[in-house]
């Protein structure tokens, strides 16, 4: 329990009246990669948004059970979202970056959390965290360019780069590669694995593949329900669940 | 009698339609063979050459029959030796006596002929209009009915025609603007022969009473439109700064925090501000707002003119805060939701993303709403009329009397409708500039929101 940085119970979600996740329970170790995999629809990436209450901006969607983070609940009208949200940083499965320069686009969070006094300090932050996101070689002699400008790969690099900025705990990464080709994808695959070092990593995936390479721990999910958690290694190779052997042999999904 | 000739076309189509769909099954039936299209594609041929060979004749005697029975009227015309007549009184009074034989008594015998002259006229004209309506409907249906033959694909010959149609349906707007273009221009140069470009464009002295009939005695009158086009740019000024915080606020509060349903009733209720008639915010400028700017202005000391530049623009901006709101309302929806959930999940508060990231994103959409905004105060003219006054006054105290171009271009076209005179032909030049001005208007906020289109689609 000691190194237990999330921890979910029996979380419920519903869009108006029809539920989408079915008490969920989950314990997510710190500074691992966990995978969330399953079919399209499976509740996955509802899950993910959960933790960082990104739910709360579709209208019709209601969250009950219990997750806390360090230990602290934050399905709660009392959570304060904001600080919850800069502790805990997202990646989109489209790149989006803001159509500002590459520089603003690392500067945003820093400058909007107060995190620094100076103009040096800034520069400082950007510079470091877009060498973490690995990007900082390709687009030093270009900070001032439009951060829309870049590759897609690039792009999604400069949205990790954004994300630990403001020096989250956790990262949160939906599908961060389904709109990357196979290149770019190997290279945030590599960010990933480094990226453990320092943060706790949740990735939804569709890839198997993906989920098998940079994963620790694996959780099945299938029609909102999480059929099976466990090692990368023993989901992948011996799952106790036929569901689960049967999705990831391919025989649905 | 246009009438009836309406219902002679009717029954013509009708029949023709009838005919043609009977004749190429007859046909199709006689030769063994299908045809090529359905039998209502070569109905359809027949009854369009039917129509518009019948229409053709509708309109030219609607348009021309009137003309050439008046010219023919007027030259067999016994004019008495040495009397003087005004033509178009002559014709209006000829057309009474011929339309009510009562007004016969006490006129000159030379009217009471001219007049049944014209009677007669009018009726071999009509009996010609109709006999000309069925022969030419029935060369058509004669023509068409020649091709009723499977053979004969008749759909293409349709979809080409409806083309045709469809291209003169859409060339009527644009001819119609290019021809308002041009009488504008014409009538424009008309005018600048009389008064310098000069004058109308830099001097800033606007009295255009002038003597428009011998005889009558005014003063020169002089043309400077430099106080009307500052008077214009006033009111737009105070209408913009009504109506652009207010629209845009109203537009943030619509897209980023009112939820699914009171968006869904305020703003169609919004929308109905733009269906106002702009007479009725007229009045409420004048009666209500104008009097209330008057007192406002007693009461911090400055002498305010019962109609001002205030009150009009005031409310014009509650006119067009609509038209800001709502297409601000739409440029920041389509504002991807990615940036917001991207600003939002670094642990940005939503003023802050509405601030750093959707407005700049939103940003240029947003002037083109503010420009097509400023064009359509620019080009407002019931509510100026009724509550900015008439005096041509230069000057930037929006308590004062000011007047717009759209007022004078209507001050200049009441009273008087003979277009021979700088006074009334102002009215095109000024009406050019207005034109001028808000063409250039929209075609940059058009390409503004074009652009921003492009960036996010």
């Amino acid at each position: 329990m000691s190194n237990s940085k999330i921890l979910a119970n029996g979380v419920d979600v519903y869009y108006g009246s029809k539920q989408a996740l079915f008490g969920i329970s989950m314990d997510i170790k710190e500074k691992e990669v966990t995978a969330l995999i399953g079919p399209s629809g499976c509740g996955k990436s509802t899950f993910l948004r959960c933790i960082n209450r990104m739910n709360d901006l579709i209208e019709i969607c209601k969250v009950s059970g219990s997750i806390k983070v360090d230990n602290e609940e934050i399905i709660s009208e009392k959570t304060d979202v904001v600080s919850l949200r800069s502790k805990i940083g997202m990646v989109f499965q489209k790149p989006n970056p803001f159509p500002k320069s590459i520089f603003d686009n690392v500067a945003y969070g820093p400058t909007i959390h107060g995190l620094v006094d100076s103009k040096n300090d800034l520069e400082e932050i950007v510079h470091s965290s877009l060498k973490k996101a690995g990007l900082f070689d390709e687009v030093k002699d270009r900070l001032n360019e439009p951060g829309t400008s870049l590759s897609g790969g690039q792009q999604q690099r400069l949205c990790i780069a954004r994300a630990i900025a403001v020096n989250p705990e956790i990262i949160l990464m939906d599908e961060p590669c389904s709109a990357l080709d196979p290149i770019a994808t190997a290279i945030i695959e590599e960010l990933i694995d480094e990226l453990r070092l320092n943060y706790t990593i949740i990735i939804v995936t569709h890839s198997m593949q993906q989920a098998a390479r940079v994963s620790q721990k694996t959780c099945f999910f299938h029609l909102g329900e999480l059929i099976e958690t466990g090692e990368t290694n023993k989901i992948f190779t011996n799952p106790d669940n036929t569901k689960t052997q049967d999705y990831i042999t391919g025989r649905f999904g | 009698m246009f009438f009836w000739s309406l219902v002679l076309i009717a029954v013509g189509i009708f029949s023709s339609f009838i005919y043609g769909r009977s004749r190429i099954k007859l046909n199709s039936k006689k030769q063994g063979t299908k045809s090529k299209s359905l039998p209502n594609y070569y109905a359809q041929y027949v009854l369009m050459w039917c129509l518009f060979p019948a229409l053709i004749v509708y309109f030219s005697w609607a348009i021309f029959q009137e003309q050439i029975i008046q010219n023919i009227v007027i030259s067999n015309f016994e004019y008495i030796e040495g009397a003087v007549y005004n033509e178009g009184l002559l014709l209006a009074e000829i057309r009474n006596v011929a339309n009510n034989p009562s007004f016969a008594d006490g006129k000159s015998i030379e009217i009471i002929n001219a007049a049944s002259h014209y009677s007669s006229l009018r009726q071999i004209s009509q009996i010609s209009f109709y006999t000309s309506i069925i022969i030419i409907m029935l060369l058509g249906a004669l023509y068409a009915s020649q091709k009723l033959k499977p053979e004969f694909h008749a759909q293409h010959t349709i979809e080409k025609y409806i083309q045709y149609i469809l291209i003169f349906c859409s060339s009527v707007a644009i001819f119609t603007t290019i021809g308002i273009v041009f009488s504008l221009i014409f009538e424009s140069l008309r005018f600048f022969a009389e008064v310098s470009i000069f004058e109308f464009l830099f001097s800033t002295e606007w009295y255009p009473f002038i003597p428009i009939r011998e005889g009558q005695t005014a003063a020169e009158g002089s043309f400077g439109a430099v106080p009307i086009f500052a008077g214009t740019f006033l009111v737009m000024v105070v209408a913009m700064c009504v109506a652009a915080p207010l629209g845009l606020l109203t537009a943030i509060y619509l897209a980023e925090y009112a939820s699914q349903r009171v968006r869904k009733i305020v703003k169609p209720l919004l929308e109905i501000l733009a269906g106002i008639p702009t007479i009725v915010y007229g009045f409420f400028a004048f009666v209500s707002v104008a009097p209330f700017v008057k007192a406002f202005g007693q009461s911090i000391g400055i002498d305010a003119s019962p109609t001002s530049a205030l009150a009009a623009g005031m409310v014009m901006g509650v006119m067009i805060i609509p038209f800001i709101s709502s297409l601000s309302d739409d440029v920041i929806n389509s504002v991807p939701q990615s940036l917001r959930e991207a600003s939002l999940g670094i642990g940005a508060n939503k003023a802050e993303t509405i601030k750093k990231v959707i407005l700049p994103a939103a940003l240029p959409g947003i002037v083109g709403a503010f420009l097509l905004a400023i064009s359509r105060a620019i080009g407002e003219t019931m509510i100026v009329v009724v509550a900015a006054g008439t005096a041509p006054n230069l000057t930037g105290n929006p308590f004062e009397n000011v007047t717009t171009v759209t007022v004078q271009i209507v001050v200049a076209l009441i009273g008087d409708q003979e277009f021979d005179n700088p006074r009334t032909l102002s009215a095109f030049a000024l009406g050019l500039v207005l034109f001028v001005i808000t063409l250039f208007l929209n075609i940059i906020a058009l390409q503004i929101v074009k652009r921003y289109r492009e960036r996010y689609e």
